[in-house]
This record gives structure tokens, C-alpha cells and sequence, in this order.
């Protein structure tokens, strides 16, 4: 039988040649996604819970929050991982904001792990303290027995996290497999889940590093001092600006040099590599990132250098 | 103070759009270019892929290694999944839903398309019109994409012959109009040279229009949101409890369609009572009025029982309120859908519970045949059913509203996404 069918009708009736209305910036269409991702994930679960880094993401979903929720409380508390190798200057900022919310703030250490002996303290060339942080973060989910935990990922910063559902599915031991992955249809996102297994809630999922950026310029943003361009002590290392500090010291042979430089991301200070910028205002870095040839991740994270597959293998574990 | 939001209305919009098609259509290539020529591609990105091209022995750039994220992808050296894609210009900013295409990859298509205003369907001149062409307009036309392109690639194969381009715009033209696409667009182009996809061939004179990334820049996006028929779904009620509030209740949502302001009569299903608009806001202040898709809070002028779930409507138009639902499903389940089986399901911001009354046909996707008398829907099928949900649900037909149209079916056991339901009328 050949169709005939009504519902193949690709022009629909409302589409009248006087009936033009205004279309939305692209700024205002991703924020207005990004609200509706924090309240379906707010009121579909339990015990959501939103990841706060300290970083400009974080920092940005903050503000999202409050558009989402406001004049009501969050609907979750905030929670940080703290690797005990942070930026003063995230830490503070992270305090500053956190009072001005009125939020409650959770804080869970890696060296506390380290000293329950959940996890080894790595040694050696290239230690670092980054992948030990997604033991603390699953035993925070089971101490609190989160059902969702809310971060600010973006699919532009890599190429596994390109495939990654907003709504990504997490089973009982925090693992994600990229090839049973929910199909995510329209805004219609399923939040269904067995006890134990959480759901990790990208809101940022459309965003790339420029759209962020010309956010926090709109919103005027408060973020971390470290992301804007000032005088550092650094040591150049495989090709990156690393901060010399307390956890990075030289190693023999490495020339500290002082250089103006910015961060464009925060993460742990053993892995977080600075790029030689002189942008001192956000309209200064909108334009350094507008012009960049290297990507957010290549530029600064060693982390993901090991392999073209490690932010897949670390996602796999249950990373952020 | 009542204000217009100053920057919404803006020269940058937004267009989502998807391709779909396999690495022989050259749809990598494609890609590669575009995010190539509106510097997409980072340095440090190209270089990967360098060295990936290298280590797999291959003696030129795989534009592909850009997209197939996943390692099974790079090693079996095929796209599984959909990938999300980003780039911009000075008049827009695009998000790229890259797909699979051959057959057993319907499910990512379908996802890929739902959310899409406007597709790219390639067809390989020196080959003509593939099956799967057909397949992929259908899929398009299904899932309500109001703009369709067909890029008819590697003219360069065939001597950029304008006479190769118009056999395929014929062949085209009656399974377009049976499928009733209203807007769809022929470019010739070759994505390996360039020709036509940022700038304009000068190897091929014969044609008129736009090169495709001038035709993604300025296809007109204002008349495909329908601003008619104001539907609101509730997905979260404010109520702060504090003293400086202790008597507001703001209900928040995403506009799906029409247009919300202060004073307009509304109308809340599946109650069915009636009130006013009291004010439409965002965290600093009431609006003027609101439209899709801005996530906005709305509260009414008298107290009501609303909750999650509901839905808010205005206009002339009300939406339909049923148990039956005649839907047309896409199964994305390796266990077959069948008659008699229960799913939970979820509408908007509404979770419920339906049964398959019956399973009325599949759909031939490449010939557009239904096939009547089925036992079941296996994965990747097309089929036409009609549901009987556990309560009453709010809703328009799909080809009137992409967000009250459409819901997904769980299956309730392993809670996995098994089916995409459009529905008729």
C-alpha cells in the first residue's frame, strides 16, 4: 500500500509569509537551553548536587542557577572537589561567591582520600593529583547518595565529550560507556535510573569557549583574578607555560622566567599550563580567543596529552 | 519596569542543523571544510589528526578523525554516533549535528534531527541518487526539518556538467514533492576543492545561488517558529518562602510556541481553568512579552493549583486533550516494540505511563510503502501506532508544534530511551 499520509507535511500552517516574529540570539537561545537543562534536572531527581570548580564554566552555571531558580533557593547544594594543589585565587573567589549566593557548599579532598587510603599519592615525572579526583568525587556521590550531579563540560572542548549526552548516563560504579548511550530526542531528557547509578547534567553541552567568554562579558560575570593577564614565575615544560609554586617546582635544567601570562582554564595547579597573553579585561580576552589557533584544552591541560583516547578513558572512570 | 530584552533580538542567531551521510558521500570532507574555512579547527586539533592519519597509514588528511570521537570510531574507522559540531560566522553561529548514515544508524539520525532546523543531504554526482538519499529526506520530513539541502558533491568528477546536476534535481523533484518539503535547496559543489562551499566556483557559471555556507548564513529562520498558538509547559514552581516573597508562586518553564505577555488570557491543562498573565519574567525583571524558545517564569493573577507537568496555553487555538494517540514511532530499541506492552512515557515536562493499543504498520523507508498486519518494530524501524496513555494528554499534532507533538517511550525495566513518538493528526 502506498502512503498517503497526513502527518508528511513538512510545511506546517503556521508557517504564513506575514507571520515573521523575531528569532533569538544565539547568546540568549543557549542560555535560555542551559536554564531548561538545570531545572529538568532539578526537578526530575531526588538529590542533584551542582560541580563547581572554581573555573569560568562553573562560574557561568552559577549565574544559570540563579536564573533558573531565583527568588527561590538552588534546589541542590554546591559541591567542589578540592585537590589540596588549587589556585589561592580560585579558592578565594569560590568563598566570595558561594557568600554572596547564600548557598550551602560542600567540600570533599583528594588528601583525604589520600589519607583513608582510598587512593595513592602518584609519584614520579608528571604526578599529579587531577585523576585521583574522580575517587573523591564517586565517594561524595555515595555519601550523599547523589542521583545527579550537574558540571560544566562543554561538547566543544574535546572530542569524546562531542558525543557526550546532556543527561549521561552513569551506572553503579560512576563508569560511562559511549556506546550504550541513551538516544536524547528534542528537550525530552530521561532521567530514569536504578538505585546507585547517577546521571551526570551538562547544561553547557552547546556552549563553546567564545560563547562563554561574550556570556560573562553580557552578564558581567565575576570570576577567578588567575584568568586575566599578570606578571608570573613560570618554567616552559613540553612545550607549555607552567606557574612555578609549591607543587610545581623546577626540575633541574628548567629556567624560571617571569612572564605575562592568563589562564583559560582552572583546574589543578600540577596540570593547569598558563598562556603568555597581555589580555587584562574581558573584551581583551574575547578577542585573544576569537583570534586563537589552539584549542582551550590543547593550549593548557597536560592532562590530556597522554593520548588522542585519555579524556575517554578518564570520562570511562567517572571523571568530571 | 517592563522592558524589551535589548540584545534578543540580534543580527547572531542561531541555526541547528545536521548532516547525514557516510564517509564515500564525502560528507567528512565537507565538514572538514567548513569548520576548516570558518576556523573551527584548532592548530593542535589538526595536528592530532595528522598524526592519526599518519599512524592508520594513510597518505592524506582524514578530515573524518575530526569527528569520529569515539575510539571504536577511529579504530573501525566509521561514525557510530552523533557528533556535535561548532563554528560561526559574523551573522550566525551554527551547531552541527553530524550523523551516521547507513541504515542501522536510523536511531542517531533521528536524534540528530530532532532538534534540527534545517539538514544537508549529500548525493555523490558521479553516482547518482543512493537509497539512502531517499532515506535520509524522509527521516528529515518525519522529524518536521522546515529546511532541506541537497548538495550534490564531487562535480569536480564530472566535469562540474551542469546537465549531471539538473538529472539529479529532477530525479529528486517528485519524491520531494510527495513528501512535501516546502523548503529545498539544489547546490552543486565539490568539498574537496572548495567549489561552492564558501565561495563561489568560478568552475561552474551555470549556477545562480548561493554558495552553502551563504545559504546557512541567511535562510530565514523567524517564520518556522510557530507564534500563533502560545503553549507554555510548567516545569518548576517557585515558591520561595522567605518574607520578602512569602506569597509569590512563579511558574517556570521553556516558551514551546506563540507569544506570552502581561494581561493575555490563559488557559491551564489538563485542569481547564482559566486566568491572566500577571507578569512574564527573568531574573532582572518583567518582560515585555516572551517567545520560543526563551526559558522565562510566568505568574498569574489568581491562585491556582499548577504544577509541573501542566501546561499553560493561549490563543485561538486549543490543544487537544486525549488518552488515544495516533503516533507515528521511531524504535531505537534492539528489543522489539509489540503490541500490548506497557512504556513509561514522557511529554514535555509530563511523565506517564502508555500502552501500544496497536501496532497499525511499518514504514518502507527507502520506497515510503507501509506495510500493514505486523507483529512488531524492530531497531531502526518506522511504524505508525496508537497509544492509550494512562491519563489524559495535553497536546498538538506534531506538524503544528515540534515540542506538544513528540514524546519518548522507556521501557520501564532497564529504563533505556526505546522509542521517539511523533504525533498525527
Amino acid at each position: 500500500m502506498a502512503l498517503t499520509s497526513p502527518f508528511l507535511t513538512a510545511v506546517p500552517d503556521w508557517r504564513l509569509p506575514n507571520l515573521t516574529g523575531p528569532t533569538l540570539s544565539h547568546l540568549r537561545t543557549l542560555e535560555a537551553e542551559a536554564i531548561f537543562i538545570l531545572r529538568e534536572a532539578a526537578a526530575e531527581f531526588e538529590r542533584p548536587v551542582l560541580l563547581f570548580s572554581g573555573g569560568k564554566d562553573s562560574a557561568v552555571l552559577l549565574r544559570l542557577a540563579e536564573k533558573a531558580f531565583r527568588p527561590g533557593r538552588f534546589p541542590f547544594p554546591i559541591l567542589q572537589i578540592d585537590t589540596g594543589h588549587n589556585f589561592p585565587e580560585v579558592l578565594a573567589f569560590r568563598d566570595r561567591r558561594v557568600a554572596e549566593l547564600g548557598e550551602r557548599l560542600i567540600v570533599r579532598s583528594v588528601q583525604e582520600s589520600i589519607d583513608r587510603g582510598r587512593v595513592a599519592e602518584p609519584t614520579g615525572v608528571g604526578a599529579s593529583r587531577n585523576r585521583l579526583q574522580t575517587v573523591t568525587l564517586l565517594d561524595a556521590i555515595a555519601e550523599f547518595r547523589f542521583d545527579a550531579a550537574i558540571g560544566g563540560a562543554r561538547r566543544d572542548e574535546e572530542k569524546a565529550r562531542a558525543k557526550e549526552r546532556v543527561f549521561s548516563f552513569r551506572d553503579e560504579f560512576g563508569q560511562w560507556d559511549p556506546k550504550r548511550q541513551r538516544p536524547e530526542l528534542w528537550g525530552l531528557y530521561n532521567a530514569r535510573i536504578h538505585p546507585g547509578e547517577h546521571v551526570r547534567v551538562f547544561p553547557l553541552s552547546n556552549w563553546t569557549e567564545l560563547d562563554v567568554w561574550q556570556y560573562v562579558a553580557r552578564e558581567g560575570i565575576d570570576l577567578p583574578v588567575i584568568y586575566f593577564a599578570h606578571p608570573r614565575d613560570v618554567i616552559e615544560r613540553e612545550g607549555m607555560l607552567l606557574g612555578v609554586g609549591p607543587y610545581t617546582p623546577p626540575r633541574s635544567g628548567e629556567r624560571v622566567f617571569c612572564h605575562e601570562v592568563r589562564y583559560r582554564t582552572v583546574g589543578d595547579m600540577t596540570c593547569t599550563a598558563a598562556v603568555a597573553s597581555s589580555a587584562r579585561t574581558v573584551e581583551e580576552i574575547i578577542a585573544e580567543t576569537a583570534a586563537s589557533r589552539v584549542s582551550e584544552r590543547g593550549a593548557t591541560r597536560a592532562d590530556d596529552r597522554f593520548s588522542s583516547a585519555a579524556m575517554e578513558d578518564r570520562k570511562r572512570e567517572g571523571y568530571f | 519596569m517592563v522592558r524589551q530584552l535589548a540584545d534578543a533580538v540580534s543580527r547572531s542567531d542561531l541555526l541547528r542543523f545536521s548532516t547525514a551521510g557516510s564517509v564515500d558521500d564525502g560528507k567528512s570532507t565537507l565538514i572538514g571544510r567548513l569548520l576548516y574555512e570558518t576556523k573551527a579547527i584548532f592548530e593542535d586539533q589538526l595536528q592530532a589528526i595528522e598524526h592519526a592519519s599518519r599512524d592508520q597509514g594513510a597518505d592524506y588528511l582524514n578530515l573524518a578523525l575530526l569527528t569520529d570521537g569515539l575510539r571504536a570510531e577511529r579504530e573501525q574507522g566509521i561514525t557510530i554516533d552523533v557528533a556535535y559540531r561548532y563554528f560561526s560566522t559574523p551573522r550566525r553561529s551554527f551547531i552541527l549535528a553530524d550523523t551516521p548514515g547507513h541504515l542501522q544508524y536510523t536511531r542517531n539520525m533521528v536524534t540528530g534531527a530532532s532538534t534540527s532546523d534545517l539538514a544537508i543531504i549529500l548525493v555523490d554526482a558521479s553516482r547518482g541518487i543512493a537509497e539512502q538519499s531517499r532515506r535520509h529526506l524522509f527521516i528529515g520530513a518525519l522529524l518536521g526539518i522546515p529546511h532541506v539541502v541537497i548538495c550534490v558533491n564531487k562535480l569536480d568528477l564530472v566535469g562540474y556538467a551542469r546537465e549531471v546536476f539538473e538529472a539529479i534535481q529532477a530525479e529528486f523533484g517528485p519524491f520531494l514533492a510527495r513528501l512535501g518539503i516546502g523548503d529545498a535547496r539544489f547546490i552543486p559543489i565539490s568539498a574537496l576543492h572548495g567549489d561552492n562551499v564558501v565561495t563561489r566556483s568560478p568552475a561552474m557559471p551555470w549556477y545562480s545561488g548561493p554558495p552553502l555556507l551563504e545559504h546557512l548564513e541567511s535562510v530565514p529562520l523567524a517564520a518556522d517558529r510557530n507564534r500563533s498558538d502560545p503553549r507554555f509547559p510548567v516545569q518548576w514552581v517557585i515558591r520561595p518562602h522567605r518574607h520578602a516573597h512569602h506569597d509569590y508562586r512563579g511558574y517556570a518553564g521553556q516558551v514551546a510556541s506563540g507569544i506570552f505577555k502581561a494581561g493575555d488570557p490563559i488557559v491551564v491543562y489538563p485542569s481547564g481553568v482559566s486566568s491572566r498573565i500577571k507578569a512574564v519574567e527573568m531574573l532582572d525583571g518583567p518582560l515585555e512579552a516572551a517567545f520560543a524558545p526563551l526559558s522565562v517564569t510566568v505568574t498569574l493573577e489568581d491562585e491556582l493549583d499548577v504544577s509541573r507537568g501542566d501546561l499553560i496555553c493561549g490563543g485561538e487555538n486549543p490543544p487537544r486533550v486525549g488518552q488515544e494517540i495516533d503516533a507515528t514511532v521511531c524504535w531505537l530499541s534492539t528489543t522489539p516494540l509489540v503490541a500490548g506492552k506497557r512504556y513509561a512515557i514522557k511529554h514535555t515536562t509530563r511523565s506517564s505511563r502508555a500502552v501500544v493499543k496497536r501496532l497499525r504498520s511499518r514504514i518502507d523507508v527507502n520506497s515510503l510503502d507501509e506495510e500493514e498486519a505486523i507483529a512488531s518494530l524492530a531497531l531502526n524501524d518506522i511504524g505508525r501506532v496508537t497509544l492509550r496513555v494512562a491519563a489524559p494528554l495535553v497536546y498538538d499534532p506534531y506538524r503544528k508544534n515540534r515540542t506538544t507533538g513528540s514524546l519518548i517511550l522507556i521501557d520501564e525495566a532497564t529504563n533505556e530511551t526505546v522509542g521517539a513518538a511523533i504525533i498525527e493528526g
